[in-house]
């Protein structure tokens, strides 16, 4: 599972929640019967992330901790267990290639090193202007559209190494390019067109 | 062919809007306040007698799995927990259902709900499909302001809350317990049973936990009666599927089938075949990463349903079939899933902690040949060591590919470590 990994010299001093975030906190927690807040760590431990340029400094585990008055322990345990915690700071796009069997089986290692060439960085390396973090991440769940890559909380998907050049590029100029298939298939339809429920294929407005 | 009529997902694809408007013209939320009147038994009856099998894998009864629960809890909740952690490597249907088509989920949740007695629902679903989330929390949101769910839901007198709970990127939380564990706000590591969640769940309270089609398919299946269900497919094997076709086919996609399809047509019919034809075949996984793999021959006839997967010694799993033509590096494959096995393993029960580490170590150095033949046996007896000894099925999991693979390809695998000997050899001779 995640390893921790905490680099005190990144740590900054203190952690609050915006009042935005503090409201947010409080809808989240009122989701869960009474006395059972801790069900409230995961969300909030996100909610944190978001707030901290997308990574968890131990401070921000304490905030939540203290918000939902649990021991830190059980929170450093929640944040260090899942992998979409990040315990050190990440690049400002995340880019996660997924790599497990199905991915590998239509070219995810073509997509892994196109990413480090494009962007001179390892897997699991971040650019000197902290603009991406590299990563390989296990299935995305997607795996009919494979190969996928996600960033950020958007899926790319059908990603050629020709695709992942231009995201790249796109994601330099600023831009935040089209997710979803890169070859433009509705879903995971097979490409072409459905077999089935051609019926159902005229979009229909709402 | 499934005929179209008898497809439950129409809007699998998300071609139509995933809003409650289209979703009521596609027929879900139709006079559930009538559906609900029947009761929890005529409910639980129904699906019962529709022979649903569970979609997440196990394939256990759905009818079978509430009608374990305890009659009449007055001291504490009651909850239904909805499995949406889907990650198993090749399966990826259910995110279709969360953002195509959330209000059959919801429906289904709801009704569910009643027949258990819960009283309030929580969805878990995996942290990564964000966009998938809150195109159900949407859902969710029309279905309260319509009062379709919340307070007199249906206007049946019966209370019913949803929520979501997002989780944070772990495989293990596919298991009931785990998931139950990470709701609770802890790591998600699985509980021993007994207790089950039936008696004992979430928060300690009687709680099922389903998967997402499993639900998603019963409002249909009440509105249509448990016969027409039960008509498709085969005896005890009924009903449709939605199965998942990835890797090495000319199309790749999820399609709803009818159980018990043979293998072959599926691909051929709606994956575009296989890349460079049928006999380019070399193997396929025809249940999600967990099953054992079958050999070409085998696919040639075998038919896509709980039964007819486990008379071959593999299984549907969640019906994620993953292609393999004969380009494929088959060891690689396998080993590339004793590495998710590895990094997935929750660090609870030592067979599976310090198996999955060492399978994976082993199965790489089998990748290039870097190894003893004896190796081979030693593997599987560690494999037999894990399965059945973990507290929850990972375990059982990761040992099967690796099983299968032996099982089936045997000969290539010792072929390379002998290629690997002698190039080793010859290198030495010069």
């Amino acid at each position: 599972m995640s390893a921790p990994a905490h680099d005190p010299a990144k740590e900054p001093a203190s952690f609050a929640f915006t009042p935005e975030n503090l409201e947010r906190a409080k809808a989240i927690i009122a989701k869960y019967p009474a006395g059972k807040q801790a069900s409230a760590c995961m969300p909030l431990l996100d909610l944190a992330q978001r707030q901290h340029d997308g990574w968890l400094p131990r401070v921000a585990m304490d905030a939540v901790a203290d918000l939902l008055g649990m021991p830190r322990i059980r929170v450093y345990e929640v944040a260090t267990f899942y992998t979409m915690y990040n315990k050190t700071p990440v690049g400002k796009h995340v880019i996660q290639v997924c790599t497990t069997t199905p991915c590998w089986l239509r070219g995810s290692d073509d997509i892994v090193h196109t990413c480090e060439r494009k962007l001179g960085i390892g897997v699991g390396e971040t650019t000197a202007d902290g603009q991406f973090t590299l990563r390989e991440v296990e299935c995305s769940g997607a795996c009919v559209n494979a190969p996928v890559v996600q960033i950020g909380d958007d899926y790319y998907e059908d990603v050629s190494p020709e695709h992942m050049e231009k995201i790249i590029d796109a994601l330099k100029s600023g831009e935040i390019p089209k997710h979803g298939s890169q070859i433009g298939r509705q879903s995971s339809e097979p490409v072409g067109g459905p077999t089935t429920l051609k019926a159902f294929t005229t979009t229909q407005a709402d | 062919m499934l005929r179209d009529e008898d497809r439950i997902f129409t809007n699998l694809y998300g071609y139509q809007s995933f809003g409650l408007d289209a979703a009521r013209k596609r027929g879900d939320w139709d006079n559930t306040k009538a559906l609900i009147a029947q009761g929890k038994e005529w409910i639980i009856e129904q699906v019962k007698e529709s022979g649903l099998r569970g979609r997440g894998g196990a394939g256990f009864s759905t009818g079978m799995k509430w009608s374990f629960m305890p009659k009449n809890v007055t001291d504490k909740p009651v909850y239904l927990v909805i499995n949406a952690d889907e990650g198993e490597p090749g399966t990826c249907k259910d995110r279709d259902i969360l953002r195509h088509d959330p209000h059959k989920l919801i429906e289904g949740c709801l009704i569910a709900g009643f027949a258990i007695g819960a009283s309030a629902c929580y969805i878990y679903i995996r942290g990564e499909f964000y966009n998938e989330g809150s195109n159900v929390q949407r859902a969710i949101d029309e279905a309260y302001a319509a009062g379709l769910i919340g307070k007199n839901a249906c206007g049946t007198g019966y209370d019913y809350d949803i929520y979501i709970h997002r989780g944070a990127g772990a495989y293990i939380c596919g298991e009931e317990t785990a998931l139950i564990e990470s709701i609770e706000g802890k790591k998600g590591q699985p509980r021993n049973k007994p207790p089950f969640p039936a008696q004992a769940g979430l928060y300690s309270s009687p709680t099922t936990v389903n998967n997402v089609e499993s639900i998603a398919v019963v409002p249909t299946i009440l509105r249509r009666g448990a016969a027409w269900f039960a008509g498709l497919g085969r005896p005890k094997n009924t009903g449709t599927k939605l199965f998942c076709i990835s890797g090495h086919v000319n199309k790749p996609c999820n399609v709803e089938e009818e159980m018990g399809i043979p293998l072959k047509e599926l691909i051929e019919k709606h994956a575009g075949g296989v890349r460079g034809g049928w006999d380019n075949l070399l193997a396929i996984i025809p249940g999600g990463s967990s099953v054992p793999l079958l050999p070409k021959s085998i696919c040639d006839t075998v038919l896509m349903d709980f039964d007819s997967l486990r008379d071959v010694r593999s299984g549907l799993g969640t019906a994620a079939v993953i292609v393999m033509d004969k380009s494929t590096d088959v060891v690689k494959a396998i080993a590339r899933l004793s590495q998710f096995y590895a990094h997935e393993s929750c660090g609870q029960c030592t067979p599976c902690r310090e198996g999955t580490g060492w399978m994976n170590r082993i199965m790489q150095r089998m990748v290039t040949g870097n190894a003893r033949v004896e190796e081979i046996d030693m593997l599987l007896e560690v494999t037999k060591q894990i399965e059945g000894h973990t507290i929850c099925a990972l375990g059982d999991a990761a040992a099967w590919p690796i099983q299968g693979l032996f099982r089936h390809f045997r000969p290539e695998v010792e072929r390379r470590i002998l290629d690997y000997r002698n190039a080793a050899k010859s290198l030495a001779a010069e």
